[in-house]
């Protein structure tokens, strides 16, 4: 057992880049939903100092074309393969995990809970996965938003539900306006962001999910380097994900868990999942703001 | 897919425009109307163009400097250091009777490149003002018009194999004006290689992603 890299959900598309995929221990599929979806309208990315929004409003081909079309390709790249499957209604979740259930290539099934750019479902997070648990017996990774006040909550009450381990996290909403104009960047407005500045909002997400649950978490946010990777781990994640860095460098899968065993072997781990140790006792108590200000 | 890290050969004004020239390493120049990916220093996406010059051992790009991206590029200095993708997408189709570029602004970024390998073309060109049209160099053949002249208003009767590139609602009237005219696309790309399904582009009702069916895409004739 060791660190597995993964990537994040819609940051890679195995078939356009099978090399890349290959690269990876799992390959995570971008969003299925019931029904076809032919996604938000353009312009649906737009790039800030630190990171980017998208808005791409899950795209895709709907559960049946992406079991009969789709799966059997990407079973042929023989890399363990996740299916992120979504919707606006519990019933869609149950119907894309009972499509899933019966097909071996399906290592696992993550459930995009919390896309910041489509509609709610009516039921809460934890109904969702009870319904998704009812449809399948595959390993199911509930992916949680991060703009949640109490995520360990969040993360109590989809493990109860039947979750086997956690994704964390999805970007957060943002919004991002043309300097001369005032109005937004995309099209819909207001996006999912993404990349560095996600990290420390992650690690946090991590910890207090980790701390709460005893079920495997899949850190994620804004990890470029192996050093990132490594503090997810500490911060009590038993795999990493890999998103925006994708865009930017393919061959990052490769680069960063190489940097992940030197970062680890430069602290004494042999193993980078030992890094795990650092939170298991807990980082210690909440810093305790004085009230001048300084901590 | 290749990504190498390439040394800066030049960086040179053409009018308002700068022309970055990259040593090639081992990236294949590819087809033109095929693009790169070049790191924008100190940005956290790299940005996307097409290839303008292919002279021995070099990939040259033409950018103009707006946003922090192109700025970064075009403030890079001869020996600096970028990652660089490509070539990626589709590229126009060579196997044309009677070629025509047209192009507006730094859509006459991909010319240079196509022209060589058309044999030198003639090349209808259309820029904002005399100071822009100095890009029309890099293009043998070349008739320029200025604002508020457009590359419509002198297009020829038979105007031919049209190839194009250049701002959307020039394309847009082209493909009105010339069924089956190749036009050279753009759209806010994050990869380039069909892994963000940001750059999607309308086509036959369907959203299809312009980096992987683009950035040349020939019109209904």
């Amino acid at each position: 057992m060791t660190v597995r890299i993964l990537n994040a959900s819609g940051c890679l598309d195995a078939l356009a880049a099978p090399e890349v995929a290959r690269s990876l221990d799992a390959f995570v599929t971008k969003t299925i939903t019931p029904e076809p979806r032919e996604g938000n309208p353009p312009v649906r990315i737009a790039e800030t100092d630190h990171g980017m929004l998208n808005s791409i409003g899950l795209q895709g081909p709907g559960i049946d074309a992406f079991v009969a079309s789709h799966l059997p390709r990407l079973a042929a790249l023989e890399v363990d393969l996740w299916v992120s499957v979504g919707g606006f209604a519990a019933s869609d979740f149950a119907r894309c995990c009972a499509a899933l259930d019966g097909e071996e290539a399906v290592a696992a099934i993550e459930l995009n809970l919390s896309c910041p750019n489509v509609e709610e479902a009516p039921e809460t997070a934890a109904e969702l996965v009870a319904a998704a648990r009812g449809a399948t017996k595959k390993p199911l990774y509930a992916k949680l938003s991060p703009a949640q006040w109490d995520v360990a909550a969040g993360a109590r009450a989809v493990v109860d539900a039947g979750a086997d381990g956690l994704s964390l996290v999805n970007t957060i909403r943002g919004l991002a306006l043309d300097p001369v104009t005032l109005r937004p960047r995309l099209a819909r407005a207001v996006g999912g962001y993404s990349g560095d500045a996600l990290r420390p909002i992650a690690l946090a997400c991590v910890y207090a999910c980790a701390s709460a649950v005893d079920v495997p978490v899949v850190g994620m946010g804004g990890v470029s380097t192996g050093l990132h990777a490594l503090e997810l781990v500490a911060a009590g994640a038993s795999a990493v994900a890999l998103g925006t860095i994708l865009f930017s460098d393919p061959q990052a899968p490769g680069r960063v868990r190489h940097e992940l065993r030197a970062e680890a072997a430069a602290r004494g781990f042999d193993n980078p999942l030992a890094a795990r140790s650092v939170s298991v006792a807990g980082f210690g108590k909440p810093l305790q703001i004085a009230l001048n200000g300084t901590a | 897919m290749r990504r190498e890290l390439l040394r800066v050969a030049g960086v040179e004004p053409v009018g308002p425009y700068v022309l970055l020239r990259l040593g090639r390493g081992g990236l294949d120049p590819g087809e033109p109307g095929q693009f790169f990916m070049l790191e924008a220093p100190g940005r956290p996406l790299p940005r996307p163009f097409s290839l303008c010059t292919a002279a021995a051992g070099e990939l040259g790009f033409l950018l103009e400097p707006l946003g922090p991206g192109t700025t970064a590029l075009a403030a890079l200095d001869v020996g600096d250091q970028i990652h660089v993708m490509g070539p990626l997408g589709r590229g126009f189709e060579l196997d044309v009777a009677k070629p025509l570029l047209v192009g507006g602004g730094i859509g006459v970024a991909p010319f240079p490149f196509l022209s060589e390998r058309l044999g030198g073309p003639p090349a209808l060109l259309g820029f904002r003002t005399a100071f822009h049209a100095e890009a029309a160099a890099l293009v043998p053949n070349a008739t320029v018009v200025l604002d508020p002249v457009l590359v419509t208003d002198a297009l020829p009767d038979r105007p031919g194999d049209v190839l194009a590139c250049g701002p959307a609602p020039m394309l847009d009237a082209l493909a009105r004006i010339v069924p089956g005219a190749q036009l050279a696309r753009e759209a806010p790309m994050a990869c380039g290689y069909g892994a963000c399904y940001g750059c999607v582009v309308e086509r036959d009702g369907r959203y299809v992603r312009l980096c992987l069916e683009g950035p040349v895409l020939r019109e209904a004739a």
